[in-house]
């Protein structure tokens, strides 16, 4: 397949993810409440109860990352896991007998997967800030938008991993509550990963959704726990690798 | 390219089942070719063999030319498959579906714009291409599949059980539809149907398929002459003349075939409705009275239960609906 072929393919992907995106609205509004609940609320408990350990506010500003990073992560795996959705109601048939490679069928799902995330992630950021979070400079926004993509593409490849070895949606809605709960309660969107007991910091430095979370801490706020280059570090490879897993598993999927 | 299909020996095997079992067709270019069996016959397993779905276990195929192991892309960008299910994306609009189709096949906008207006107007979608699928009727669905099958001008189409679920009205447009993309446009189509009404009126030739393999393959008419002719049943007042008059008649030579039942006499011939004056004045010099005379042409179905030893509709659930059942269960 030739290069103008794999970016058509590409393309043709992402475009019907966009028009899907574009007509369901109540969808939209659904995925933003949640985070800017945790955020309102949780927000205004935290900073009357708590401070931060060694002195800082633990605020919605504190929280603001932590949420956009959550929704990145809803977003996108439920992105990955939409070819289950693809499957049951027969439109996967239609891309596997298309004359294109699966490998930039499964990448067009991705990007448009996690143009969506991206989508919900900056709404998430500007109404927060219309609500009272303060980001440090428009290049720190730019450089989160950045942590977003990367991030998102990384859990996109996850959830297309998972969906081509599931067999039904019933299964789909188990791994999704083991995934994401541990995932979003163990990334330290909700509280500051220093002075943990060993065993819970162990588990918070597996997650990759950590980096992600302390990536966006940065870019937006100015300052974060593990040091940036490693959080992009991580991030870089663990998009890498799922994305390239979840392309081979994709390849392998089998439609009766 | 002497062939639009051939097959070798193509056999598909799944755990315990064979669902395809060495079957070797060769399709002529421009020829509407019938697979015709029941449910679990094999149809689907080949149609998903030849379009690339499913590899096959044993043997080969070659669609177009192309080998559909080895060659998988070429095959794919000269074939187009209506599938049994619909594989449209429901939250789409008609025209929407049929872009995505022909971006996924390399047409470039303008043929894009233009085979999409061609294709929706011959299956008459024009005015609902707008509308998102979901608002479509089953027939509507059925035809803008059909048009998208077509948006690539594929050489070969594949259309599985075309007219499933479909009320007779639409059925009978299909049909046209299918009629009209094989005259006009040339395209070689290979259906599957457990109608035998549609093969018969649609096909060129026909393969009975039965188990995983075919029973038989000719033209709708061949089949049917098969079977020896037309049969004329003669009903008698007394049945002790029944043998009298199969005497006279076997004497004159006529028949092909004449057996009897109680007070009944069949009578197996060619041109049945030209040998009824012959059958009756052959009756009257043996001075036999006849109470009703009635003539059957043979249909397909007469051939399938020949070939098959039953009907296609009061079939039990054959082992491999049984396993399909249970492999799709599985995935649940």
């Amino acid at each position: 397949m030739d290069f103008n072929r794999a970016v058509q393919t590409v393309y043709t992907m992402w475009l019907r993810e966009m028009i899907r995106f574009s007509r369901s609205k109540s969808r939209i509004i659904g995925a933003l409440a949640t985070p800017l609940f945790f955020l309102i609320i949780l927000g205004a408990g935290f900073s009357s109860s708590f401070q931060v350990r060694g002195g800082g506010a633990f605020d919605k500003s504190y929280l603001a990352p932590g949420l956009i990073g959550m929704s990145v992560l809803f977003a996108s795996l439920m992105g990955g896991v939409s070819i289950i959705w693809d499957r049951e109601f027969g439109f996967l048939k239609e891309i596997l007998i298309a004359p294109v490679s699966r490998f930039f069928v499964a990448l067009g799902k991705a990007i448009g997967g996690v143009t969506t995330a991206m989508i919900q992630g900056i709404l998430i950021m500007i109404i927060a800030w219309f609500i009272g979070v303060r980001y440090v400079s428009i290049l720190g926004v730019l450089s989160g938008i950045v942590v977003m993509f990367i991030s998102g593409i990384g859990f996109i490849g996850l959830g297309i991993a998972i969906a081509s070895r599931i067999e039904s949606h019933e299964g789909f809605q188990m791994v999704m509550s083991f995934l994401t709960m541990p995932l979003v309660l163990l990334s330290g969107a909700f509280f500051p990963i220093s002075n943990l007991p060993a065993w819970l910091k162990t588990l918070i430095y597996l997650n990759p959704l950590t980096y992600g979370v302390e990536a966006l801490r940065y870019c937006l706020l100015g300052s974060s726990i593990i040091p940036i280059w490693m959080s992009i570090t991580v991030l870089l490879v663990f998009s890498i690798a799922m994305i390239a897993l979840g392309g081979r598993l994709f390849g392998k999927m089998k439609v009766i | 390219m002497l062939y639009a299909i051939e097959t070798s020996g193509i056999t598909k095997r799944f755990e315990e089942v064979t669902a395809v079992n060495k079957i070797s067709i060769f399709v002529k270019p421009g020829e509407l070719f019938g697979l015709l069996g029941p449910n679990g016959a094999g149809k689907t397993t080949l149609i998903s063999m030849l379009s690339t779905m499913i590899e096959p276990s044993e043997g080969s195929a070659l669609v177009w030319g192309h080998d559909v192991l080895k060659e998988a892309d070429q095959v794919r960008q000269n074939i187009g498959v209506v599938f049994q299910d619909t594989t449209l994306d429901d939250r789409l609009t008609g025209r929407e579906n049929l872009d995505l189709h022909g971006r996924l096949y390399g047409l470039d906008r303008k043929t894009r714009k233009n085979r999409i207006e061609d294709v929706l107007s011959l299956v008459e979608l024009t005015d609902r291409a707008d509308a998102i699928v979901k608002t479509y009727s089953g027939g509507m669905t059925r035809r803008l599949e059909i048009a998208r099958g077509l948006m690539h001008h594929p050489h070969v189409l594949f259309l599985d059980e075309p007219t499933l679920g479909l009320d007779p009205q639409t059925r009978l447009h299909i049909w046209e539809y299918i009629n009209e993309l094989n005259k006009k446009e040339g395209v070689t189509i290979l259906l599957t149907t457990h109608y035998m009404e549609e093969a018969d009126k649609l096909c060129d030739r026909i393969a009975i398929i039965d188990h995983g393999q075919i029973a038989a393959l000719d033209t709708p008419q061949a089949l049917k002459n098969m079977l020896g002719g037309d049969v004329i049943t003669l009903e008698l007042g007394d049945s002790d003349d029944v043998d009298k008059l199969c005497g006279s008649f076997l004497k004159d030579g006529f028949a092909n075939i004449v057996t009897k039942n109680q007070n009944e006499v069949f009578i197996t011939v060619n041109n049945g409705e030209r040998q009824i004056p012959h059958v009756l004045a052959l009756a009257s010099k043996a001075g036999v009275p006849i109470l009703s005379v009635s003539l059957r042409k043979p249909t397909l179905d007469d051939v399938f239960i020949h070939y098959t030893g039953r009907a296609i509709r009061d079939k039990e659930v054959s082992e491999i609906e049984k396993a399909g059942y249970r492999m799709r269960s599985r995935r649940k």
